[in-house]
């Protein structure tokens, strides 16, 4: 059941979710959101897609393979709680560089490991969900 | 097999000479530190393992822990030396070095582990190494039988002992046990006490094979004669006896300890010997003359008394020295005539000038004769008897076990070698390869040298030992050949008489034995009957439990879940007060009402789409709890999760059959609605007592000045306990790629 | 308000039960939903429940400002809903992939890790 409607819908909606999906993932500490929801919300993106024009083109869309997604992320998480083993710390202690200023009230914005991870959270919850629902999706 | 032409030794190879340079220089190490020792200094060396349960690895060598250090480098350096040759050309020699090298490291972190948790896992580590190496010759089923026995009865006496020193640790309030040996008040007054000493004895008797467990010890045989050197006679046996000694001042001096050790120690050391003469094969001869001296050991911890602990002490060594030289003896007996049969065996002395050499010294210090360190031992083991409570049942004891030892020794180290042959010997016998010859030589060196000048042993090993027991007030006993005419050398003189005779009469009753034991229980036998019994029960119990139906299998979760709840919920004394239920608006009504109905479609809908649109409401109105009660991360995400699983099951279940019609089941209801109703109680019972906010109280004030987040829910996930979230992602694609590859990588895809 | 959660929790995990002991693989699945989220009612009941104050900290200030709604239980309850979807879409699969193996989806029928002793 394709409907040109909904197919170019979806397109449209699968930008806008992407969009929301990583805005939740920022705005996550300090707001509700965060890597899972955001990863959610993306993997439902692309099922929208999934749905509208098929499995096979939500993965020409997302162009690599879900499982490899998640992995990486998978990856990203594990090598951002390493980082503070680098400086003899116990893993996944957070660690903040302050740029343009020396806390967080003087600085321009920062750069974390607890945001490392949680955008390796985020991979891991849209690789994992896409891969579930797409290969269901194409082996039914 | 060491003859074959243009071939190396394996004694020249890494895994051949490695073990004894780490041995040897272990040894030497060890021995650095006896000046240090025998100067009444303790050391000791620790570093946190889990700081938050008190456990270290912290190590401790005094008197005690040194003498065994240096029988086990020592004389493992030797036996190592020796197994080169003995089991030259073997496929499996590396593996065996391995197995034994670990073996010695572990038994040398038993004899020094100062935390008792480090001790347990030394402990542990000995007896899985010894099940590798009882199980050597792996193709014989004899062999497997011995070790998995082995390894049954240690490793359970083993946990008993982990028990008993969770118990101690936490009722003396220390895991070192040195700072246990310090406290002021004596843990023997503890209302502990009693449980804490039987499960340690638990643990020592069945590693050092004390009777009614001695059964194993003569199985453990079937490994290689090396082995049975090592483990069962100078090291993995004594370890029972080390801990008693090492637990002596905390443990011992009541009349419970007292009166234990002496029945059970002084029934094995006599029942041994008597089993010892019974045998043919001069290995299990020697293995029941093992018993006898573990059994001698415990006798003699029984009693806080210098001259006792002195003996035990002194015959910890003399035994080790004699009995590790006469096992290697019987090895070279074995691989150069191929039998190592009593009634065969017979004038080996003209092939076998060494070996008969090192068999005529060790035989002598066994059997107690001066000038050798036997004959201190055992001289200063009477001295000790007399001192003891019930000296005459220990004395009695101690003489039967001296008497039947002496026999043995002649039956082992003199007939095989002066008397003629009993019959045709598989091999023509020959001098044995010198890295065989080395260790017993050299112990047989030491049997004499000991005997002659027992100074050395006495001051670095034996009076540190002995404070290490007794404590400083301990009065160590002089130690020489020449005491004058008193009891413990008419003694003695007693035992080299009885034991000539019972040497002259040995055939003879040994034929009676042998006919009373056909009458005696059988140990062994009633092992099989009680692994037998085991295997049973677990068949019947896995017949009942799993029985391969899902609904059983569910029915007896629920059932226990249900039985564990109820028993929980009594012992707290039930609900004692009736749950105030405040008035509900409107919305909690429709939150409750979107739950029942929902849960009664997907209960009784026999459409899937119904099914699944039930489910959903019920997601949606769990999403709307959480959003009611403060938590909007929880129920953005509970709303996704559940537009998800609606997706996934619509595509999924519109491929499978349709629901069958059933019936109204009525004995699931009746489980369903206790298990429901349980849980009610128990969430009402739970949310109604206090609650520990420490964590979250935590989190709220440290979440922005230290982890600069303002959504303490995200703050946890990503910093606070990361750690789980990496563990709880990690499972999500596991997740994901097992049913990828279920799906993909089925076999029978394409036939569908 | 918990009393109340915990007669819904009590609800939830009845039907679940019910539909668990079903023999039928997708009621089975059915049920795992459902107790999966009573399962994660009883945690978040089990940290208190506060009314509509999420766990947030105000912008210009160091920690929440009053009683806010427990965090702890929240994260908990969190990760245990995306687990319980990795969990559960496992599931549906394994019961997808045994239907097309097996033909049934009758759980007693799926005897091939385990077949009928011979003597029944």
């Amino acid at each position: 059941m394709k409907s040109i409607i909904l197919m170019t819908g979806a397109r449209l909606l699968l930008v806008l979710m992407l969009v929301f999906s990583v805005f939740m993932l920022l705005r996550g500490h300090n707001e509700p959101g965060g890597g899972f929801i955001g990863g959610l919300i993306g993997a439902t993106a692309f099922i929208v897609q999934a749905i509208a024009a098929g499995a096979a083109d939500a993965r020409r869309v997302l162009r690599v393979s879900p499982e490899a997604l998640a992995v990486v992320g998978l990856g990203i998480a594990l090598a951002s709680g390493l980082w503070a083993g680098v400086f003899a710390e116990p893993p996944f202690t957070g660690q903040w560089y302050w740029v343009g200023g020396d806390s967080y009230e003087t600085s321009a914005f920062s750069l974390n490991t607890v945001l490392v991870f949680d955008v390796g959270v985020y991979l891991v919850v849209l690789g994992s969900v896409l891969s579930l629902a797409l290969s269901l999706e194409e082996e039914v | 097999m060491a003859g074959t032409p243009g071939r190396r030794s394996d004694l020249y190879t890494l895994s051949g000479a490695l073990p004894v340079l780490i041995a040897a220089a272990l040894f030497a190490w060890f021995l650095g530190m006896a000046p240090a020792v025998a100067g009444g200094e303790v050391l000791r060396w620790a570093i946190p393992w889990v700081p938050s349960l008190d456990i270290s690895v912290s190590f401790l060598i005094d008197g005690l822990s040194l003498s065994f250090a240096l029988l086990i480098t020592g004389i493992g350096a030797l036996v190592l030396l020796y197994s080169a040759a003995y089991l030259d050309g073997h496929e499996h020699f590396s593996r065996f070095t391995l197995y034994l090298t670990l073996f010695m490291l572990s038994m040398l972190g038993l004899v020094v582990a100062d935390n008792m948790i480090t001790l347990f896992v030394f402990w542990e580590l000995t007896t899985i190494t010894s099940y590798l190496l009882i199980g050597f010759s792996h193709a014989a089923p004899d062999s497997r039988r011995s070790a998995l026995q082995a390894l049954l009865v240690t490793a359970a006496g083993g946990l008993a002992l982990l028990a008993g020193m969770i118990l101690l640790g936490v009722a003396a309030g220390s895991f070192e046990l040195s700072e246990i040996r310090a406290m002021d008040e004596p843990f023997t007054e503890h209302a502990m006490y009693l449980p804490v000493l039987i499960l340690f004895l638990l643990g020592a008797f069945t590693k050092s094979a004390q009777f009614p467990f001695h059964f194993w010890l003569p199985n453990a045989m079937a490994a290689p004669t090396p082995v049975s050197a090592y483990l069962h006679s100078a090291t993995m046996v004594k370890g029972g006896v080390y801990l008693l000694a090492r637990m002596h001042p905390t443990l011992g001096a009541t009349d419970v300890w007292t009166w234990t050790l002496i029945l059970f120690g002084g029934f094995t050391a006599v029942f041994a010997m008597v089993m010892a003469v019974r045998q043919t094969d001069l290995k299990q001869a020697l293995a029941y003359t093992t018993l006898m001296a573990l059994g001698t050991l415990t006798l003699f911890l029984a009693a806080p008394v210098g001259y006792a602990i002195t003996g035990m002490m002194t015959f910890l060594i003399v035994h080790s020295l004699y009995k590790a030289g006469m096992f290697l003896v019987v090895g070279i007996i074995d691989h150069e005539t191929g039998t190592r049969d009593a009634r065969l065996l017979g004038g080996l002395a003209r092939a076998m000038p060494a070996t008969t050499l090192a068999a005529a010294l060790i035989g002598l210090s066994m059997a107690g004769l001066p000038p050798f360190v036997g004959f201190i031992g055992k001289e200063i083991l009477y001295a000790g008897g007399l001192e003891m409570p019930g000296a005459m049942l220990v004395l009695g004891a101690a003489l039967t076990a001296n008497i039947l030892l002496f026999a043995t020794a002649g039956i082992v180290a003199f007939k095989p070698f002066w008397r003629p042959a009993g019959g045709e010997l598989p091999k023509s016998p020959h001098e044995g390869p010198w890295p065989m010859l080395a260790g017993p030589l050299i112990l047989a060196a030491l049997g004499l040298g000991f005997g002659l000048m027992p100074v050395f042993i006495a001051e670095p090993l034996v009076a540190p030992g002995v404070e290490a027991v007794l404590g400083r007030e301990g009065t160590v006993a002089e130690l020489t050949l020449w005491h004058g005419v008193n009891l413990p050398l008419i003694l003695s003189l007693v035992t080299f008489a009885g034991g000539l005779l019972v040497y002259l009469a040995h055939q003879r009753i040994r034929a009676m034995l042998a006919a009373a034991e056909a009458r005696a229980l059988d140990f062994d036998a009633g092992w099989d009957r009680f692994l037998d019994g085991l295997k049973a029960v677990a068949g019947w119990q896995t017949r009942i439990l799993q029985s391969g139906y899902l609904t059983s299998y569910l029915m007896w979760i629920f059932a226990t879940m249900s039985v564990t709840l109820l028993v929980t919920i009594g012992l707290r004394g039930g609900i004692d007060r009736v749950p105030v239920f405040p008035m509900l608006d409107v919305t909690h009504w429709i939150v409750i009402a979107l739950v029942i109905a929902g849960s009664a479609v997907a209960v009784f809908s026999i459409s899937r789409i119904a099914a699944i649109a039930g489910l959903g409401v019920v997601g949606i109105a769990v999403a709307l709890i959480f959003v009611l009660y403060g938590a909007p991360d929880v129920a953005i995400t509970q709303l996704l999760v559940e537009m998800l699983i609606v997706v996934l099951f619509a595509v999924a279940a519109l491929h499978l059959p349709l629901l069958p019609r059933e019936g109204f089941r009525k004995l699931h209801a009746l489980v369903a609605v206790v298990v429901g109703g349980l849980t009610t109680a128990l969430l009402m019972m739970a949310s109604d007592g206090p609650i520990d906010r420490r964590l979250t109280d935590y989190f709220e004030i440290a979440s922005w000045p230290e982890a600069f987040g303002r959504n303490i829910v995200n703050v946890i996930l990503v910093d606070f306990r990361a750690l789980d979230t990496f563990g709880e992602i990690a499972v999500v694609v596991i997740a994901a790629l097992g049913a990828y590859a279920l799906l993909k990588g089925a076999p029978d895809k394409e036939e569908s | 308000m918990e009393p109340v959660l915990a007669i819904v929790v009590g609800i939830l995990m009845t039907a679940a039960v019910y539909l668990m002991l079903s023999g039928n693989m997708l009621r089975f699945l059915f049920g795992l939903i459902l107790i999966s989220n009573a399962a994660n009612l009883v945690m978040f009941t089990g940290g208190r429940l506060t009314t509509g104050a999420p766990a947030l900290i105000p912008y210009g200030a160091d920690s929440p400002a009053g009683d806010v709604a427990n965090a702890l239980p929240q994260a908990l309850v969190l990760t245990a809903i995306v687990i319980g979807f990795g969990l559960l879409a496992f599931a549906l699969v394994l019961v997808f992939r045994a239907y097309q193996s097996l033909g049934t989806l009758e759980a007693d029928r799926m005897r091939v890790a385990e077949p009928e002793e011979e003597s029944k």
